[in-house]
C-alpha cells in the first residue's frame, strides 16, 4: 500500500468509524420491498404452475433468488466497493470463485460417475447387502 | 549502528513505520466478514452435497411429496421481517437510542423464535411420517442443510439475547455498536443463505 493510499485511508477512518457499513431507513425499506417481491414471485411461479415447464420455472427460480442475494448483499450488507477499502468486496469474489468451483465441479464430477455406473438390473439390487 | 539508529530524522520514521498504532475500528467488521465468507463455503459445501444427493430418493418419498410451500412461504416472510426489524435496531443505534433499539432487537428475537418454532415442528412432522434424516440420502443431505442453517439462526438468537443484555447495562458504546454491526452481518447473512435453501431445496425440489 502507498503512502498516499494509506493515508487517505486513516482519514476515510476518522471520518468515518463504521467504513460506511451502515444503512438508512430508505435504504432498508427499500431493500425490504425488492426482497418482499423477489420472494413472492417465486413461490406464485411454483405454486401456480404459471410457466408451461418445470424447467422453466426452475430456470426463473434461480434466476430471482440470483437477483434477491445481490438486493440483500447492497441494501442490508451495505456492500460497495469502497467499505474496507474494497477488501470486504475481494474477499466475496474469491468465496464465489471457490462456491462456483465446488458447485460446478461436485455436480460435474458426481454427473460423470452416476453416467459411468453399471446399469444395475432389480436382481442385482436384491442381491445387495 | 547505534549512531546510525540516532540519525533517523522524525520525517524517515514517518516514511518508514508507524509510529502510533494504527487500528481502525472496522478491522474487526473486516474480520467478521471474512468468517462469514468461510461460514459461506460451509453451506456451499453442503448445497453441493444437497445438488448431489438431492434426486436419490431410495424409493422413498420427494420433496413434492413432503414440501408444504404455504408452510416454507410464512417461515420465509418471518425471516425475512426479522431482517428489516434488526435494520430497525441498527438505524435506532445509531441514534442512541437504548429502548428502541431493546424493543427492535426484541421483535427480531421472536421472529427468529417463530421462525426456529416452525421449522422444528417442519422437522418434528417429516420425522414422524418416517421421513427422518436416515430414510434416504436426499432426506439425509436435507436434514443435514437445512438444519446447519437452524443451528445457526439458534446461536444468532443467543447471541441477540446476549447482546440485549449487554446493551441494557451498558448502553450503546462505540464497541456495543460494533457488536451488533457484527450480528447484524451475521443475521443478514443468514436470511441471504435461507434464500438459496427456499429457491434451491424447496420450490425446486417441488417442482420435479
Amino acid at each position: 500500500m502507498s503512502a498516499a493510499s494509506h493515508d487517505a485511508h486513516h482519514a476515510h477512518d476518522e471520518h468515518d468509524d463504521h467504513g460506511g457499513a451502515h444503512g438508512s431507513l430508505k435504504d432498508y425499506v427499500t431493500g425490504f420491498v425488492l426482497a418482499v417481491i423477489l420472494t413472492a414471485i417465486p413461490f406464485w411461479l411454483v405454486m401456480g404452475h404459471v410457466l408451461p415447464t418445470a424447467q422453466m420455472t426452475a430456470v426463473a427460480v434461480m434466476g430471482l433468488a440470483v437477483i434477491q442475494v445481490l438486493v440483500h448483499m447492497i441494501y442490508f450488507l451495505h456492500m460497495n466497493s469502497r467499505s474496507e477499502g474494497g477488501w470486504t468486496l475481494l474477499a466475496l469474489m474469491f468465496t464465489l470463485i471457490l462456491v462456483i468451483i465446488t458447485l460446478s465441479g461436485s455436480l460435474w464430477v458426481m454427473h460423470n460417475l452416476n453416467t459411468h455406473m453399471m446399469p444395475a438390473t432389480a436382481h442385482d439390487m436384491q442381491q445387495m447387502p | 549502528m547505534a549512531s546510525q539508529a540516532h540519525a533517523l530524522t522524525e520525517a524517515d520514521k514517518k516514511r518508514f513505520y508507524m509510529t502510533e498504532e494504527h487500528h481502525p475500528e472496522n478491522g474487526t467488521l473486516l474480520g467478521f466478514w471474512i468468517y462469514l465468507m468461510s461460514d459461506c463455503l460451509i453451506f456451499a459445501v453442503l448445497f453441493a452435497t444437497y445438488a448431489v444427493l438431492g434426486r436419490n430418493y431410495a424409493a422413498g418419498p420427494s420433496g413434492a411429496d413432503l414440501f408444504d410451500l404455504p408452510l416454507v412461504a410464512v417461515n420465509t416472510g418471518l425471516l425475512l421481517l426479522s431482517s428489516i426489524t434488526y435494520g430497525f435496531a441498527m438505524i435506532s443505534a445509531q441514534a442512541k437510542k437504548v429502548k428502541p433499539v431493546l424493543a427492535w432487537l426484541a421483535i427480531t428475537g421472536l421472529l427468529g423464535l417463530g421462525f426456529l418454532s416452525l421449522e422444528l415442528y417442519e422437522f418434528h412432522h417429516l420425522i414422524h411420517e418416517g421421513a427422518g434424516p436416515q430414510r434416504s440420502a436426499f432426506l439425509s443431505s436435507f436434514f443435514v442443510l437445512v438444519g446447519t442453517h437452524g443451528l445457526h439462526v439458534t446461536f444468532g438468537i443467543i447471541w441477540l439475547v446476549t447482546l440485549m443484555v449487554q446493551v441494557a447495562q451498558r448502553g450503546l458504546g462505540a464497541e456495543m455498536k460494533r457488536r451488533l454491526m457484527c450480528l447484524s452481518m451475521f443475521w443478514h447473512f443468514l436470511d441471504v443463505v435461507w434464500i438459496g435453501v427456499f429457491s434451491f431445496v424447496y420450490l425446486l425440489g417441488v417442482l420435479k
